[in-house]
């Protein structure tokens, strides 16, 4: 699993360029935190080899990575510890969790502070300063200044129709979450583990091409009112979700056809979100209703047994 | 039908592919092993009833005698493999881990060990029991590592057709050329043993199924078929293991499957390792018994890899003697190929029926045996060529709940090991399936 960390190391470099020693200050805190509970959780013999498969390492990065870049990093702490608690030890710890843990971490610093969740900084600016409330006091909000705000580009697509440049959204040049802004790299990452074959290539390409083929329709009917495919695919956290969150082995299907119902089901549900929805952005609902709908599509999909009917 | 099997692309679904390391040995001929001073012959080494021995300790025994003879129908007898004094019939360890009863041959230095006036049998005027019989009292099993009676498989159940016979020459485990080897230096008798089946058995179609990394064998096999003007096909399968196991091969020549608990036999098949057909045809031709086989002794940890025919229970620990010993780095010893070979803890234990190779390996390639937990990744189920789910069932397992195992189809693992061969996180997972299996079949036999 350490292929996956690998892989991550030049999406947080990005992150790191845009918006600076806060994607290192969360990436770490959340990484810790993450550890941390993972030790304290396992037991007995468990404990001492619980975090050499780096999974909770992996979590933790992937939390911080989905996160605002000035997100305070207090609440970032108290999000990887849920990932770990809620995410997958309550059900009995690694392989048995249902959802992706790094995603219940985000959700549940989603319900807890949605104010801090969406508020976004830009990208630029020293690479030594903390962003927006990163080092807000532990039970404070910490105070923004509106001039480094700016809205994601997705929520200027749908509250605004307005659309962005697509060779910022493909850099990454943009506000959002740390890890999501640069595309390519995500796609460069993602094209590094398929050739490794560490993950399951059909689970992105699934998700990816059904978003696709969705948003064209939607932007044939009229192009105005929708963004092209191409913004959609490259705004937001779908590059990210698709190619480190839904591949998570323990939360997606089994076979090779379930993995194209799983992630077609994943891009049907960020369209409809992205376009239908109250939210901007539906990529980690998206991922976990259907990480709920896995052992449903595993029992649809399982192979026929040789020499039975 | 006819234009799938001129396409070399004949395959199984699912399987694994593991590094090959056949170049150690493949272009080497067979050599003869020496006769060594002990041998150790198990009375137990193919599936059914242990032998019952026809020899008292101090007896003299004559190369190619029979020492043993078959206890029932599912059972063959044992000769010595070489001439001698029995020194005992006593417990001896076996390559399957266990304390077996065994005969004890002291091999006679001064002997020439030649078989003197042994000439072939009638078969062509044989009828079938007087074959079926004889197969038994040539000893001879199934060499591709199972064991099985060969005239147990031979004998067609009633009401039951043969129309295809296939000859097993995939060898698809790593590392193993004995097959190989066997095809290219006794291609005549090969052909001559199937042709010899097939006059009992009489198939409509005989096939002998290579895999493409083998171009060498299906050459010489093509030119001894028509030189004996047989019909017999030669099928060029894809690389991929385990594409010997017996239902992959069907599947992969004749695009049928074996029903579940059922045998070759229930779709009209009959499949025959080609080590198998050359001892019949040997035995038949000049009334040789299975009193020896060939035995790849190979690995990266073996001074001197080598094809050996070796008397049948030879102890490994001149094998290994007569290969050069083994290097410094050697860590683990195999019998059998390296993904369903059997790891040995001591070196006495001899060479079996069922043995096709001797494996000595490095650190490199033995698996660590550190174990993670199960991350349900799907690889193994990707890799079943069964298209069992070995992540659920390792799962199940580790609980015990073998009723439910039995539900999705444990039974039918035939234990390749490719499952464990890509398992992530190290998870010994055919082994606890084979667990499994005794617990399931204990539990039926008793009620």
């Amino acid at each position: 699993m350490f292929q996956v960390v690998f892989a991550l190391i030049p999406v947080i470099c990005a992150a790191f360029y845009f918006f600076g020693v806060s994607a290192i200050l969360l990436c770490v805190t959340a990484s810790v935190s993450c550890m941390a509970a993972e030790w304290l959780f396992s037991t007995g013999p468990e404990r001492h080899r619980s975090l050499k498969d780096g999974s909770a390492l992996i979590t933790g990065l992937l939390l911080a990575l989905s996160l605002p870049p000035g997100f305070p990093v207090w609440m970032t702490c108290l999000g990887g510890f849920a990932a770990i608690a809620i995410g997958k030890f309550i059900w009995g710890g690694l392989g048995q969790n249902i959802f992706n843990p790094a995603l219940v971490g985000r959700a549940f610093l989603q319900a807890a502070f949605p104010t801090a969740i969406t508020t976004w900084t830009r990208p630029g600016g020293g690479l030594l300063d903390a962003r927006g409330t990163n080092l807000a006091l532990p039970f404070f909000q910490g105070e923004t200044l509106d001039a480094v705000t700016s809205a994601t580009p997705l929520a200027r697509m749908k509250f605004q129709h307005e659309p962005t440049a697509l060779i910022d959204l493909m850099v990454g040049n943009t506000g959002g979450s740390l890890g999501e802004t640069c595309g390519i790299i995500i796609l460069l990452a993602g094209v590094y583990l398929a050739v490794r074959k560490i993950f399951n290539w059909h689970i992105p390409v699934s998700i990816l091409a059904t978003v696709v083929a969705l948003s064209s329709t939607f932007y044939w009917v009229d192009p105005l009112r929708y963004p092209s495919p191409l913004h959609m695919v490259f705004s937001g956290g779908l590059l990210l979700g698709a190619v480190f969150m839904a591949t998570d082995p323990v939360t997606s299907p089994f076979t090779i056809q379930g993995c194209w119902m799983f992630g077609a089901g994943i891009g049907v549900l960020v369209v409809l979100i992205r376009i239908f929805g109250g939210l901007p952005e539906g990529v980690m609902y998206a991922i976990l209703l259907m990480n709920a709908a896995t052992p449903l599509i595993n029992r649809v999909t399982r192979y026929r047994v040789y020499g039975t009917r | 039908m006819k234009e799938a099997m001129i396409s070399e692309r004949l395959t199984f679904h699912h399987g694994v592919h593991p590094e090959e390391f056949k170049d150690l040995t493949a272009h080497l001929p067979v050599e003869r092993m020496p006769f060594v001073d002990e041998y150790v012959v198990p009375l137990s080494q193919h599936a059914g009833a242990p032998s019952v021995p026809l020899v008292r300790a101090g007896q003299r025994v004559q190369r190619g005698e029979m020492i043993a003879r078959a206890a029932a129908f599912v059972s063959v007898a044992q000769h010595a493999p070489a001439t001698g004094t029995v020194s005992a019939i006593e417990l001896a360890e076996h390559p399957n881990g266990l304390l077996m009863d065994a005969i004890r041959i002291k091999a006679d230095p001064f002997s020439s060990q030649t078989m003197n006036g042994r000439k072939g049998l009638r078969w062509q005027d044989m009828d079938f029991k007087t074959f079926i019989e004889s197969v038994q009292a040539a000893g001879l099993v199934g060499l591709g590592g199972a064991g099985f009676p060969a005239h147990v498989k031979f004998s067609i159940p009633e009401g039951k057709t043969c129309r295809y016979l296939i000859a097993n020459g995939c060898e698809c485990e790593p590392f193993l050329t004995a097959d190989h080897r066997i095809m290219v230096e006794h291609a005549s008798e090969l052909v001559q043993g199937l042709t010899i089946l097939r006059h009992f058995v009489p198939a409509e179609k005989v096939f002998i199924g290579i895999e493409n990394n083998k171009l060498d064998a299906m050459e010489v096999l093509g030119r001894e078929i028509r030189r004996q003007n047989e019909d017999f096909e030669v099928v060029p399968l894809k690389v991929k293991y385990p594409q010997g196991a017996e239902k992959m091969l069907i599947k992969a020549v004749l695009k049928r499957e074996v029903p579940t608990g059922k045998l070759p036999i229930d779709v009209e098949t009959l499949v025959s390792n080609v080590g198998t057909l050359v001892a019949l045809a040997q035995y038949f031709t000049a009334s040789i018994p299975l009193i020896e086989r060939v035995v790849t002794v190979t690995g990266t940890a073996i001074r001197r890899p080598a094809n050996l025919i070796i008397p049948v229970g030879t102890p490994v620990k001149h094998v290994i003697e007569w290969c050069g010993g083994v290097t410094n780095e050697a860590v683990r010893i195999l019998l059998g190929g390296p993904m369903m070979g059997m790891a040995q803890k001591s070196l006495d234990v001899p060479i079996t029926k069922g043995i096709s190779g001797v494996l000595v390996l490095t650190h490199n390639e033995v698996r660590d045996l550190t174990t993670y937990k199960c991350i349900r990744c799907g690889r193994c189920v990707e890799v079943c060529p069964m298209y069992l789910n070995p992540s659920l069932m390792g799962l199940m397992a580790r609980k015990g709940m073998y009723d439910e195992m039995e539900q999705l189809h444990v039974l039918d693992c035939f234990e390749c090991a490719s499952c464990s061969f890509v398992c992530p996180s190290g998870i010994p997972l055919v082994q606890s399936f084979r667990v499994a299996k005794s617990m399931i079949r204990e539990r039926k036999a008793r009620t």
